[in-house]
Formats: C-alpha cells, structure tokens, sequence
C-alpha cells in the first residue's frame, strides 16, 4: 500500500460514508413498507438522482473494494503483492461493470 | 522446608528450535531478567540470552513472556507468573539466532530504508541554529523521541507478522520525529521514503506498538502525522507515488 | 513453530472486524449486483425474488448485512478521524462504540420486518 492507493481508498471511502447512511435508510424505508418491485420500479425508473447516487455509489465501492481486497490477498495469502494488484484490480472491474449493470437495470426504462 | 517453584519453559535452539522446561526458585522480589539469569548460572550454563544495564534503560532484554514482548528486567514475575508457570522466548518478527537472541539486523535495515537518521542543514562553522523548545514542530519531535530501539513494538506488531516489506513503527516513529526537527535537511527524501510501498500507508491503526511500548510513545500517532503529511506531499506534487 | 501468541485486545478485535466486514461485504455485493439486475428481465423476476427474501432467514441475514455494513462504515470513519485529525486517546471506546451501535440500528433492522 502506498500514497496513491491510500488516498484513492481513503478518498472514496469518504464520499461512501454519507452514501451509506443514506442508502441504511432507504432499506429501512423499503422493507418497512414491504415494497414491491413495481413501488420501486416506479419510483427509480428515469430518475437522474437515482442514477446518479448509486451510480457514484458503484463507482467508489468498486474502487474502495479493490485495494481493500489487494491489501488482504497481499498481507493474509502466500499472493505476491503485484499479482494480488492484478486480481483485486480485476475484481474491482468486475465489481464496477455488475454494479453500472444493476443502476441502469432499475434506471432505464 | 521445601520453596516454590516457577515451571519455566524457555526457547532453546534457532527458529526450528523448542521449548525446554526448568524449575527456578520463586522469591518475593523478582524479574524475569532474574529468572533466565538463574538458569543460564545455574542450571545450563548454554543458555543465550541478551541483557545490559538491567535497569530498564538500555532495552537490550527484551523477549516475549507469556507471549507479549517486554523488557525482562522490567517484569516482575509476580505480573505475569500464570499458575505457576512463565514461557520465555525470543522477540517475535525476528530470525532467531540462537534462543533467546534475535538477529536485530531487519529492525536496523528498514530503520535505515525510513530515512530515520538526521541529514545536517548546517556545518561546524554555522552558527548554532537555536530551536525553542516549545515550538509545535518541536514539541511534536519531543514526544515522539525517547525511543531506545528495543524492538518491542516491532515485535507486537501483526501488520510486520504479515508484511515483509512493512518498516514497522520504530522507524516510522523516528522518521516523523526528525520530519519535525527544524534543523534536519532530508524531509524529500524520508517522506517519498516513507509514502512508498511497505511504508506508513500499510500501518492498520491496531495500537499493539503503541499498547506495549516501555517508554510510552505511541507510534500509531506518529505515523497517522505521516500519513497526513505524505498525502498533502503528493497531492502537492512534491513527492510521486 | 514457535508457539503464537494471542494478543488481541479491542483495537486488534476491531482491525479484525472492519476486514472481516469488508471482506464479507466485497464477496456480498456481486451477488446484490446480480439481484437487482433481475429488473433487465421484467419486473416479475424482481419481484419473484423479493418475495424470496421475505423469508424469516434471509430477513436474518439481511440484518447480518446491515449490521457488517454500518461497522465497516463507523470502524472506517473512527480510522479517518485517527488519519485525518489530531490524535486523540480513548480508541477503544470508540470502537466499542461503533461495533455497538452497528449491532443496535441491526437488531432494530430486524426488529421492525418481524
């Protein structure tokens, strides 16, 4: 881990902390109300602010989650660290193309 | 009339080694210094064990006890002694050179690879820089610098257990000490040092150094400063990752 | 081998915690991904599965999820604030603090979908 990973982590670990909030809340709203997937089809379905909180959201966990996962796999199993880079940066890809996936599956009509 | 006894178990060989089991007399007022002293004297005279002034000043004696590390001469065996049984074994992260000893050479390297040593910014034939003691800078410096290299808090550490290239929080803590030391001319150098891989970034904030340090630094402080000054060094450009 | 020490006090519980956390919610989140893409196949499908997770058991998990999100979170802020601020003693408290309040807003999670 050096400068540049930690403030990548660090920075996107700092815009998710009121994102997590947020999104903590939402949950409780939507399982409060037994919300079915019309009620929530119909209230993300062309919304740009939906869009554009969880897909900020995928953005930073993809990219946070990643070095987490490098800092892991380089400290707790016998990965070198280059190669443990190049599996996390591999997960964070993964991770960054399900989660665009998954906004603009509840986003676009 | 028969005394009491401590079951002591001690690390005998190199890292492939074992531990070996004696009985020592128990008395009232006694360290674990005292304890392996007793052996070595007493019972087997191949013990190999380090020690200097034996009055918690030079912190040539530490070893793990009871699977913590500390300053024998500063242990008293009542403090640890657990159901009438002490382990005694060398400082941990260390190779072992033989029993209680460890080869100190990794600790002093990557003290070394900090940038933990003082680069002059004046001659002999400068004027005494005079530094007030009450200065932020110095106060910061001061209360990092007490630290006497005994290893214990690289010995605590889990990030160096799982980090080979870690520096560990000796050297990191004696990088940011000089870091506020006004006189020093090596910050460039000693913050890309430190800001590199293996270096204060990799510190998780467990406190183990700063919990088990004898002379009560704490070097998780001074490395969450370097990591505050290493990010403003490369977000201004001044160092590159 | 020489015999391993066990060390941990809370600050090394908690570092233990926040990767733990972090490693459950990383491996979580594909999954959570893949459920809400359900949608691209219609609204039936998402709605099949959220019926699904109406379950007793996946209601407790959930609140697992919630519970090692909200720690992940409050452990990671407490280490911003160490980072990012003067340093400041009482670290275990704080911790406690996080894992406690973490554990609180889960059970009420729970609480409330029974």
């Amino acid at each position: 881990m050096n400068v540049r990973l930690y403030v990548w982590q660090r920075a996107t670990a700092a815009v998710m902390a009121p994102l997590v909030l947020v999104h903590v809340a939402i949950v409780f709203y939507a399982t409060r109300r037994g919300l079915s997937a019309a009620d929530i089809l119909g209230r993300t379905r062309g919304s740009i602010v939906w869009a554009m909180f969880y897909g900020t959201f995928v953005v930073a966990v993809a990219i946070h989650a990643a070095i987490g996962v490098r800092n892991v796999l380089a400290e707790w199993s016998p990965v070198s660290e280059r190669h443990s880079g190049i599996l996390a940066a591999i997960f964070g890809c993964c991770l960054l193309l399900l989660g665009l996936r998954a906004v603009a599956a509840v986003v676009l009509a | 009339m028969p005394t009491d006894t401590i079951k002591v178990a001690i690390w005998r060989g190199g890292a492939d080694g074992r531990y070996q089991r004696y009985e020592v007399p128990l008395r009232q007022n006694q360290t674990v210094l005292d304890v392996v002293t007793f052996v070595q004297r007493h019972l087997d005279p191949t013990l190999s064990y380090r020690f200097a002034c034996r009055v918690g000043m030079c912190g040539s004696c530490a070893m793990t006890v009871n699977g913590r590390p500390r300053w024998t001469c500063r242990t008293h065996v009542s403090k640890v002694i657990r159901r009438g049984r002490i382990a005694i074994g060398p400082l941990e992260n260390l190779p072992v050179i033989k029993d209680l000893a460890t080869d100190m050479r990794p600790f002093f390297e990557k003290w070394q690879k900090a940038k933990g040593t003082f680069i002059p910014s004046r001659t002999r034939n400068d004027p005494t820089e005079l530094i007030a003691p009450t200065g932020a800078a110095r106060r910061a410096a001061d209360a990092a610098i007490e630290c006497i290299n005994c290893g214990i808090c690289y010995a605590a550490c889990d990030t160096v257990r799982w980090n080979d290239a870690y520096l560990g929080p000796a050297a990191l803590n004696r990088a940011w000490s000089l870091v506020n030391d006004e006189r020093d001319a090596g910050n460039v150098d000693r913050l890309a040092a430190v800001a590199a891989s293996g270096g204060c970034h990799a510190c998780h904030s467990h406190q183990s150094c700063q919990e088990h340090c004898p002379q009560a630094l704490n070097p998780t402080a001074s490395i969450a400063a370097l990591k505050r000054r290493t990010m403003q060094a490369y977000l201004k450009g001044e160092i590159e990752a | 081998m020489m015999r391993l020490a066990h060390r941990a006090g809370v600050l090394w519980t908690a570092a233990l915690v926040h990767r733990l956390s972090g490693l459950a919610l990383a491996l979580f989140l594909p999954l959570h991904f893949l459920a809400l893409g359900l949608a691209i196949e219609g609204e039936a499908r998402l709605e099949d599965f959220l019926r699904w997770s109406d379950a007793p058991l996946v209601k407790l998990a959930e609140s697992g999820l919630v519970f090692l999100l909200l720690v992940h979170m409050l452990g990671g802020v407490r280490l911003l604030v160490i980072e990012n601020l003067e340093w400041r003693d009482g670290q275990k408290q704080l911790a406690t603090l996080a894992a406690a309040v973490s554990a609180v807003i889960a059970f009420i999670f729970l609480a409330r979908v029974f």
